[in-house]
């Protein structure tokens, strides 16, 4: 299992901020994540002999965050606020629009694998509601009309 | 990214710096960046305590506990090293300004922290980041990565012969870990479940050392005061609530926003001098005062100094500073269903009356809103909340409890024009799929 140069290195310094490995954990599973899209067997696998755990332990862990998966997802998880600020401005229909937008529902992936959806609770943004992430970026005073553009503005965004 | 707003009658002091471009080291040294700590390296520990104690700075997380006060219950001598733990976990339902700190001001929170752990003899501190704020843990790399460039973290720092480290670290989506006991087990790479107390974390915390667990702005303030003097901090807010406060404003508002204001600001002129008041000719119905777990006040009960003591008189609680306005379109049932949604999926199941009591909240609130409900749920969902308060390993329970107490207790009558098949009279018929009556 090989991860880039940058969370090696990202790793290797995070060994040096705690007195116990296992306190790596919760950050390195999400930078894995990112990297590979979800946390496959393989990568827990590596992370847990990492950092001198077992496979389940780390699958406790995972199971507890509402930010990590074992399942793979779109390459863009779009995630709606519907909480309460953001549900007085509007989160329910713009979550709803995108339900319809992308044929998909709550933690549905779209056919060809681009967009995945997800109904999330406060990010924090509630003076800006409503709002949305799309993987860790914010987009703020959304409307149905903003979030087509957004959409189209990732479809049509160069792939790496 | 988050768009900042301003108004006459704030005082900034948290939020001086914002949109300065302080995230620069250079811009916020010329910002009296990096004074306060050069201040505290000469004063005693004892006098930091002091300091904060008299300025009357109380947890900004939401408790509302006095900082300094927090602070010298830290044991002097100790054989496990001590630690700061800066709360950036921010995900209370209505609470936004923890997120403009770290955009506009990381700095201010390493300060805080650097200064917190002299005044506690700590040489280690950490600042807790939640996963969705990735943007917010990228500021704060370079933020830690220029601090220590420039020989203000690390060994010797400002050539004092003093060693102070602080190391970031990024959650992964989770409320609970906001409560400080889940945030040190999450830092330790477990679960976000609570732990029991006594012992308190001052005692025992981190890694079996002693912690002091403080909200990011509250750390951000922490600077202000040992520059401006507890006095002059003090000042500025009602007694025992000294300061100025982010609050966040959300909801139905012409101009919601991240306003500074002072402690003890009155909220009724919070909301329709500041926030514009409601748009769209409608009338408020109710105002949520400090982020989802606080109790709900009505249109004639806004006539309060929003400080944590007179909202505690009043029924209510300061809690995280997220005002929430409610327009008089609003269905309370339905408000009051989607702030149990929230904890139901927040809980972390650990302790029973929390995990039953909030789904069985859920479940019932559910069948309400759909037409489905009793007149004698409505009691019944009264009495469940009131057994869970007080009676959880954490404050989610009661988070969860309290809310729902005064939605029931304020707001009755909406509850009973729910009853018995009839749909919810705030929805268009067709939007709510009508649940039968179970008897």
């Amino acid at each position: 299992m090989r991860f880039s140069d940058q969370f090696e290195q990202r790793f290797t310094q995070m060994l040096t901020h705690y007195p116990t490995k296992r306190s790596l954990l919760v950050p390195t599973l999400l930078y894995a994540q990112d990297e590979i899209g979800f946390l496959s067997s393989e990568a827990i696998a590596e992370i847990a002999t990492r950092l001198e755990l077992t496979d389940l332990e780390v699958r406790n862990v995972i199971s507890y965050y509402s930010m990590l998966t074992t399942k793979p997802r779109g390459r863009y998880n779009v995630q709606i606020c519907t909480n309460i600020a953001c549900m007085l401005r509007g989160g329910e229909e713009l979550l709803e629009h995108c339900e319809q937008k992308l044929g998909i529902g709550h933690k549905g992936t779209t056919a060809d694998g681009l967009f995945s959806l997800e109904e999330v609770e406060c990010i924090g943004a509630c003076s800006w509601a409503p709002a949305a992430q799309v993987n860790y970026d914010f987009h703020e005073h959304l409307t149905p009309e903003k979030m087509d553009s957004l959409f189209e503005e990732y479809r049509n965004r160069p792939t790496q | 990214m988050a768009s900042l707003v301003s108004h006459p009658d704030e005082i900034k002091v948290v939020s001086k710096r914002f949109g300065m471009g302080a995230t620069n080291i250079d811009h916020y040294l010329e910002l009296d960046g990096y004074m306060a700590v050069q201040k505290a390296l000469t004063m005693q520990p004892d006098e930091i305590i002091n300091e904060v104690k008299n300025s009357g700075l109380r947890g900004r997380g939401g408790a509302g506990f006095n900082t300094g006060l927090k602070w010298s219950f830290v044991p002097k001598q100790s054989p496990k090293p001590k630690y700061i733990l800066c709360n950036g976990d921010e995900s209370e339902p209505g609470t936004c300004k923890d997120r403009l700190i770290f955009e506009h001001d990381p700095h201010a929170v390493i300060e805080g922290v650097v200064i917190a752990g002299l005044a506690v003899g700590s040489t280690t501190g950490y600042i807790y980041i939640r996963g969705e704020y990735r943007y917010l843990l990228e500021i704060m790399q370079k933020a830690l990565a220029d601090a220590y460039a420039r020989g203000f973290l690390g060994k010797n720092i400002f050539g004092s012969g003093r060693d102070f480290d602080v190391y970031w670290h990024g959650g992964a989506g989770a409320y609970e870990v906001g409560e400080e006991s889940a945030l040190m087990e999450s830092l330790e790479g477990k679960r976000g479940i609570p732990r029991i107390r006594p012992p308190f974390p001052a005692v025992v915390g981190l890694w079996g050392g002693p912690t002091v667990i403080n909200n990011a702005e509250t750390l951000a303030s922490v600077p202000h005061i040992l520059l401006g003097g507890a006095e002059w901090y003090a000042g500025l807010g009602t007694p025992k609530n000294g300061g100025t406060r982010l609050f966040c404003l959300s909801g139905h508002l012409e101009r919601p926003g991240v306003y500074e204001l002072a402690m003890g600001y009155n909220l009724k002129k919070m909301i329709h001098a500041v926030g514009g008041g409601i748009p769209n000719g409608r009338n408020l119905k109710a105002v949520v005062p400090g982020g989802s777990s606080t109790p709900v006040l009505t249109p004639d009960e806004i006539d309060v100094a929003m400080d944590f003591d007179t909202l505690m008189k009043a029924g209510s609680m300061l809690g995280s500073g997220g005002v929430v306005v409610l327009d008089d379109s609003t269905c309370i049932v339905k408000f009051a269903l989607r702030t149990m949604k929230f904890y139901q999926h927040e809980s972390c199941g650990w302790c029973i009356p929390c995990r039953e009591g909030t789904d069985w909240l859920k479940k019932t609130l559910i069948r309400f809103h759909a037409g489905g409900g009793l007149k004698k749920d409505i009691d019944n969902m009264y009495y469940l909340s009131e057994n869970m308060l007080g009676r959880t390993f954490c404050p989610l329970g009661d988070a969860a409890a309290m809310p729902t107490m005064a939605f029931i207790k304020k707001f009755r009558k909406e509850f009973e024009d729910h009853l018995e098949g009839r749909p919810c009279p705030f929805e268009k018929e067709s939007t709510v799929e009508q649940l039968p009556v179970m008897a």
